[in-house]
């Protein structure tokens, strides 16, 4: 263990994963430290997502431990993880159907408001106080990141980028230490991608988080990317900075041999 | 921008002015019907009351929720046979009982009505709570049909432990508690309840479970806790309805509460909108209205012309066409899942192109 | 309790069993390919024994026939079904395919209630049928017997279908994966309309072996045996033609014997199925022979 463990934030220690048969995701060991930017890169099905949903809790892991902030947070539930701090984004946008704008990012607010169903529903001044804070706050949120215009429209019918940042500032609402996204620049083009980086380099220095993000394309995140693992097989074949991941030969034929 | 605050704050106070009428409007329609209707169609209003706590009960799980259940009937017993048994007399539960004698520590309980509609409610919350807790962790239609046992198994249950209920004979003559007052003002209350809920950060957490479960679990909601919540809350509801009818028509026994109540609720629930407070009011008062209606269709007519039979079972032909029918090509309902507000009424009648309403 | 009737246990369970097996499967593959319990299944088991019983009441058929002529005419029938009640909710979410269900299955109910009367009709058993047969100490009906035998040529019928021919094969390919099975340019409507079909005429020839057994008939005879078979469907592992047979048997089994065994319960019989059903979901919900189906986050 190095010297700057006292800033460590996210750690996995021999992390497997196992469906049946098939490893998803074999002996995965991660460091992150505080406000790192570290990128997770690899083919499709390499197990990034794999490894997203196991450290979140989505998934309980076949062998091995997620650590948080030096605690042990294997098998907790997706929610008490949250509730510590570690937020995360989706790959395939899962923002809520039915809700608008500002109520997307309110719902990731619950946790801070909950004041049990009674003191909710009878709109208790306690329960009052909350929701107005968590309103003023989701606000404050959407304005800087540009969405605050369309607070009151419905989030699935913003285009895709919008939502992709709606999706970004839902996680941020519930005041994460650590932020994981999957796959941000999907679907954009390569402008659109520069701007997203652009806006998580931001966003970590305004909100003073650490991030970690799955990217399938290498250049898209070499430029925001201080460290990055590189998985292939759900093997980390390599793991380092972005100008020695990208003369690493094991990383090259990986790649080669699909895109 | 004061221009506008004050605009705003015109406009809300003339919605809770229109509000205000609307209750003292429809109060003094419930005193004129308790007076001047005649007992069948005061009946008919009456149940009206009932079937919109019924419905509301339902559309909190599977409207608001996302959580199919089909074990409505069950709840509703438990509310039905707790509050009679509850408020039964010793002389009138000595009537009823005779093949098996009831239980010596219920035979002389009897309580008045608005504690006894209390403990209906938590009676049946907590079978909910009990059943909820290892059932919510299916989904869809696994629910569905788990839901849709446990109510099968409250049904036999009811049937068999005669020295409590007294079986398939049911109960008789339980006290006329739902008076017109009475129905109204708990459907007044529940519709309240619910209104202020969905507004809230829990009805919120709510609509989150059922449009993305995995998401809102994500964001730091237990969605387990929520799902346990809103099924006991349900079946707290439900109880009460259960109550309430069987304070009503004064005669409860297990066949009233087969899966063709559940129906019934769920009909009403589908034609309103699934996830609509509103649609669910206008259509528990219409479909309660055409059950009464339609019950020509089931017997014999004599239209001058010509003489029909009976056709016993046309009505619900018509009940299960229109369910399916709107299931097929309005899925979302009367109201889809929006709600009633006074801006949408004047939209309607005053072509403004004013796009929604506001978000107050 | 004497040997002789033991086996009269056995041999009731077995039948029970069948009968149950037998509309178990109509669900198990309906559920297998659209993810739909088909509420409406029951029905139209009691569809299959009305239509018998007026073909042999009013026509005058054999009962042979009537037998025929109704397994083909529910066949159709639930072909039919799946066109109006179902396959325009196909891309519908499953919550709506399934109200949709419910409200056939009520149709179907309250039609059979103002064509065929409320009133229980009892069902002319042919003598073939109900003459008793003696092995040493043990009599059994001959009906009893003849069901067991039905269900397992039928169930070879359809395991030779399911797994020996195309169409069997493109069934299987739309189980397993709907989108796939359209681009490797198998026709989905009309797989499903097979499967429709096949289940059906499953389900009536239930019905009416049902109604040669227990020789009455009313419009909500489906009612409990299609929610029970459901279950039986459920438990044996829904999607798998060998599950709902286990599951039938087990359910048939349990029910015979325990209200043999332990009549102080049997006013509890209709809730063993939805006991059993629920221990099943909760200790393994994909049932005995189910395989598990991973949720993509």
């Amino acid at each position: 263990m190095s010297e700057r463990n006292s800033d460590l934030m996210l750690s996995t220690v021999h992390l497997t994963m196992r469906f049946g048969g098939l490893t998803a995701v074999s002996d995965f060991n991660l460091e992150i430290h505080k406000n790192e930017i570290v990128g997770l890169i690899g083919p499709n099905g390499a197990g990034k997502t794999t490894a997203f949903n196991v450290i979140t809790g989505m998934y309980r892991p076949s062998e091995g431990k997620v650590f948080f902030m030096g605690r042990d947070i294997t098998g907790l539930k997706p929610h008490s993880i949250t509730a510590l701090g570690v937020a995360r984004t989706f790959q395939n946008i899962r923002l809520f159907r039915e809700m608008t704008v500002l109520e997307n990012v309110l719902v990731a607010c619950h946790m801070s408001i909950d004041t049990g169903l009674f003191g909710a529903t009878l709109h208790l001044p306690g329960y009052r106080a909350r929701e107005a804070e968590a309103r003023r706050f989701s606000m404050e949120l959407l304005e800087q990141v540009g969405l605050a215009h369309l607070a009151y429209e419905k989030g699935t019918s913003l285009p895709y980028g919008q939502q992709r940042r709606l999706e970004i500032v839902r996680a941020l609402a519930t005041r994460p230490k650590i932020l994981l996204l999957d796959e941000p620049a999907a679907g954009m083009n390569p402008q659109e991608s520069f701007e997203l980086m652009d806006f998580i380099r931001r966003i970590r220095d305004e909100f003073d988080l650490t991030i970690f993000l799955i990217e399938h394309h290498m250049q898209v995140v070499m430029g925001v990317c201080e460290r990055m693992y590189v998985l292939d097989y759900g093997v980390t074949i390599a793991h380092g900075d972005p100008a020695s991941i990208q003369k690493n030969p094991k990383v090259i034929e990986a790649y080669l041999g699909v895109d | 921008m004061n221009a506008i605050r004050q605009k705003k704050t015109i406009a809300l106070s003339r919605r809770r002015l229109y509000s205000v009428i609307a209750v003292v409007a429809f109060i003094a329609l419930a005193f004129i019907a308790d007076r001047f209707f005649d007992a069948f169609t005061l009946r008919v209003f009456n149940l009206c009351a009932i079937y919109i706590v019924l419905a509301l009960s339902l559309n909190l799980l599977n409207g608001f929720t996302g959580l199919f259940s089909l074990g409505h009937a069950g709840f509703m017993a438990v509310g039905a046979y707790v509050s009679a048994l509850l408020t039964m007399s010793a002389q009138l539960k000595e009537m009823n009982y005779f093949l098996v004698p009831i239980v010596p520590w219920l035979h002389h309980v009897s309580i008045p009505f608005l504690p006894a509609l209390i403990v209906a409610g938590l009676a049946s919350a907590l079978v909910g709570f009990l059943i909820g807790a290892p059932v919510l962790r299916l989904r869809d239609d696994y629910l569905a049909i788990a839901t849709l046992g446990f109510g099968e198994i409250i049904r036999v249950l009811i049937t068999n432990a005669q020295a409590i209920t007294n079986g398939a004979q049911g109960l008789k003559g339980l006290p006329r508690f739902s008076t017109t007052f009475a129905v109204w003002a708990v459907a007044g209350l529940v519709i309240l309840f619910m209104v202020l809920l969905m507004r809230s950060s829990y009805g919120r957490a709510m609509k989150a479970v059922r449009d993305d479960e995995l998401a809102a679990e994500a964001m730091g909601i237990n969605v387990f806790r929520v799902k346990v919540t809103s099924f006991t809350v349900s079946s707290f509801l439900a109880g009460v309805g259960g109550a309430l009818l069987g304070h009503m028509i004064t005669t409860i026994d297990p066949k009233m509460f087969t899966f063709t109540l559940t129906f019934n609720i769920l009909l009403i629930v589908v034609l309103g909108g699934i996830g609509s407070i509103s649609g669910s009011v206008i259509s528990a008062v219409v479909v309660t209205v055409l059950m009464e209606a339609l019950r020509f269709l089931d017997e014999p007519m004599n239209l001058v012309v010509f003489k029909t039979q009976g056709m016993p079972g046309l009505r619900m032909v018509v009940f299960s066409i229109l369910l399916m029918v709107m299931i097929i090509y309005r899925q979302r309902g009367l109201m889809g899942n929006a709600e009633f507000s006074w801006d949408t009424l004047q939209g309607l009648f005053v072509k403004k192109g004013r796009k929604g309403g506001d978000h107050v | 309790m004497t040997l002789s009737l033991l086996f009269q246990h056995i041999v009731n369970a077995l039948s029970l069993g069948s009968l149950y097996a037998l509309i178990a499967i109509g669900y198990t593959m309906v559920y297998g390919i659209l993810r739909l319990i088909n509420f409406a299944h029951g029905d139209v088991f009691m569809l299959g024994a009305y239509v018998a019983f007026y073909g042999i009441t009013l026509v005058s058929l054999p009962w042979w026939a009537a037998l025929l002529v109704a397994i083909v005419f529910t066949a159709l029938f639930g072909i039919g079904l799946e066109r109006v009640a179902y396959r325009p909710l196909r891309d519908s979410p499953r919550i709506s395919i399934m109200i949709s269900a419910i409200g056939a299955s009520f149709l179907l109910e309250s039609l059979g209630v103002l064509i065929f009367g409320g009133r229980p009709k009892g069902m002319p058993v042919p003598e073939v049928l109900s003459n008793v047969i003696h092995f040493g100490p043990v009599s059994m009906i001959v009906i009893s017997l003849i069901i067991p035998l039905f269900t397992f040529a039928l169930l070879a019928v359809l395991l030779w279908i399911v797994h020996k021919t195309k169409t069997g094969m493109a069934m299987r390919a739309v189980a397993t994966d709907i989108e796939a099975a359209r681009l490797m340019a198998v026709d989905v409507n009309k797989i499903v309309s097979f499967t429709f079909g096949v289940g059906s005429l499953l389900a009536a020839f239930g019905g009416i072996m049902w109604s040669f057994k227990y020789p009455q008939l009313n419009p909500l005879m489906g009612v409990m045996p299609g929610l029970k078979c459901f279950i039986a469907a459920v438990i044996g592992g829904i999607g798998s033609i060998g599950g709902a047979v286990l599951g039938g048997f087990l359910l048939g089994i349990i029910e015979i014997m325990t209200v043999a065994f332990l009549p102080t319960l049997s006013g509890y019989r209709d809730a063993f199925a939805f006991i059993l059903l629920i221990v099943v979901l909760l200790v393994k919900p994909t049932g005995l022979l189910g395989k598990r189906q991973a949720e993509k986050v």
